[in-house]
């Protein structure tokens, strides 16, 4: 799908985010090569609940991102509620308090679409179940970089609107069931 | 247009911004500052930035509407709750062994931040004895602050925010409501001092015992935030605190070993003096 190895692979999800995301992260060994950036809509009052509850059932590290934290390999980044989180030109991450996009905060687009700067053609995206439009824009920005676009079949989605919306902004992504997005993913992180 | 003429684009735009108006953007990240530069291209209706810095540099009357883009943040009053809870109860009794007292909302914006914080001195008995300095590099934004008048629709927050802090008052104590707006007191604003400084350029102005600067600093990449931080540390009263923003740390810092984490949960740390 990509010109060059894939480098980092960045997920969107909205409504049913944690089915989805069991259903994916899980089965990924510990010496997963590729670092995988998360944003998950959560209200912004709530502690960061699902990086605990992820970590339990997977075998990577997962952890919320901290500002100007350089990115990992094998690591689960997930954004904090209340707080965008992008990529900066160094490849570290870093977090902002800026107005929410699509009445998100964090928001899909802003993640991909730094992402998609810096990683261009090296970067994965992956736009999963969810009730909005956020992520649409971001995920055609991943593909006109040159990177993997891949959305939730919209029709086994918990919620389909949100990769409905990435599919009609991105036509040629990839439309994968859960199971698929998860094989995908571990072949693109174990593949020598 | 690829994405690395943007990017070219970018840096020049933030050389003559500080050349020719010595606002210097420099050492900002650069994710955040291109979102809102592109952000700034679009809806001002350039078609690129270059033409935008053609503007930029010949009418300085653009200059304001461009600063909107690159600093204005909206915040809330009493923004995390629980950090205003921290100071109330973890750093008010450090401060009531003090005479007198001067603190320091850094980046402060619009202004939300000074008031939570003037308003949590009052109720804490310590307002008559503190000066309160505000200070941003945005001089429209430091007018607003100075003004204190907020939209009406915000303040329902404002006060959940303000109760869940601990306040001991009713934030409407502190605001009349009119036409859609709530204004608040000006005898919460008699002992501040509204002024332009930058984190980036300035240096110390005074002995503080407290200084807050949430969520300014995640703007910045690591060799600003460390002169930031070194600045705080320069201008802080021995065991002054510096509270920073929820996600913010100073783990990473040059100048870690200068602070103790004094209550890490909700960031507020004290200057270490041997």
């Amino acid at each position: 799908m990509s010109a060059s190895p894939p480098r980092v692979v960045v997920i969107g999800a909205s409504a049913g985010a944690v089915q989805a995301l069991m259903a994916i992260l899980p089965p990924l060994p510990h010496d997963y090569r590729l670092p995988i950036l998360v944003v998950v809509h959560v209200p912004p009052d709530r502690d960061n609940v699902l990086a605990p509850l992820l970590e339990a059932k997977c075998r990577l590290t997962v952890k919320e991102a901290e500002d100007k934290e350089p990115i990992a390999g094998g690591v689960v980044y997930l954004a904090p509620p209340d707080y965008h989180l992008l990529v900066e030109t160094n490849g570290a991450l870093a977090l902002s308090a800026d107005a929410p996009v699509n009445f998100s905060r964090p928001s899909i687009d802003i993640l991909f679409e730094s992402a998609a700067d810096v990683f261009s053609d090296g970067l994965v995206g992956v736009v999963l179940t969810g009730a909005n439009q956020d992520g649409a824009a971001g995920l055609r920005a991943v593909a006109k970089a040159g990177g993997a676009a891949i959305v939730e079949n919209p029709a086994s989605a918990q919620a389909s609107a949100m990769p409905q919306a990435a599919l009609a902004a991105t036509p040629t992504a990839a439309v994968m069931s859960l199971d698929a997005i998860a094989s995908y993913l571990l072949s693109l992180g174990t593949e020598r | 247009m690829p994405e690395d003429i943007v990017d070219l684009e970018i840096q020049l735009l933030l050389e003559a911004l500080y050349q020719r108006y010595h606002y210097d953007f420099r050492h900002y990240a650069r994710a955040s500052l291109k979102r809102r530069l592109t952000q700034a291209r679009d809806q001002l209706g350039f078609p690129t930035l270059s033409a935008l810095q053609d503007r930029l540099l010949h009418d300085a009357a653009f200059l304001p509407r461009l600063l909107d883009y690159l600093t204005v943040q909206v915040s809330e009053m009493f923004r995390d709750p629980s950090y205003f809870r921290a100071l109330r109860e973890n750093v008010v009794p450090h401060l009531r062994t003090y005479p007198s007292l001067k603190v320091w909302v850094a980046g402060c914006s619009n202004g939300e931040e000074l008031y939570s914080m003037a308003i949590l001195f009052r109720e804490e008995g310590l307002y008559d004895r503190t000066l309160f300095y505000a200070t941003d590099i945005n001089p429209e934004a430091l007018a607003a602050a100075e003004a204190g008048v907020y939209p009406l629709d915000r303040v329902r927050k404002f006060t959940q925010n303000h109760q869940q802090s601990g306040g001991r008052s009713s934030l409407s104590d502190y605001y009349t409501a009119d036409y859609g707006r709530a204004a608040f007191d000006k005898s919460l604003r008699e002992r501040v001092v509204f002024s332009d400084h930058s984190l980036v350029t300035d240096a110390v102005f005074g002995e503080m015992h407290l200084i807050s600067c949430r969520n300014v600093m995640i703007y910045f990449d690591r060799p600003l935030q460390d002169r930031a931080i070194g600045l705080f540390h320069d201008s802080l009263a021995r065991k002054g605190f510096l509270g920073l923003g929820s996600k913010e740390s100073l783990r990473f810092s040059a100048h870690a070993e200068a602070f103790a984490a004094f209550r890490p949960s909700e960031k507020i740390y004290q200057r270490r003096d041997l």
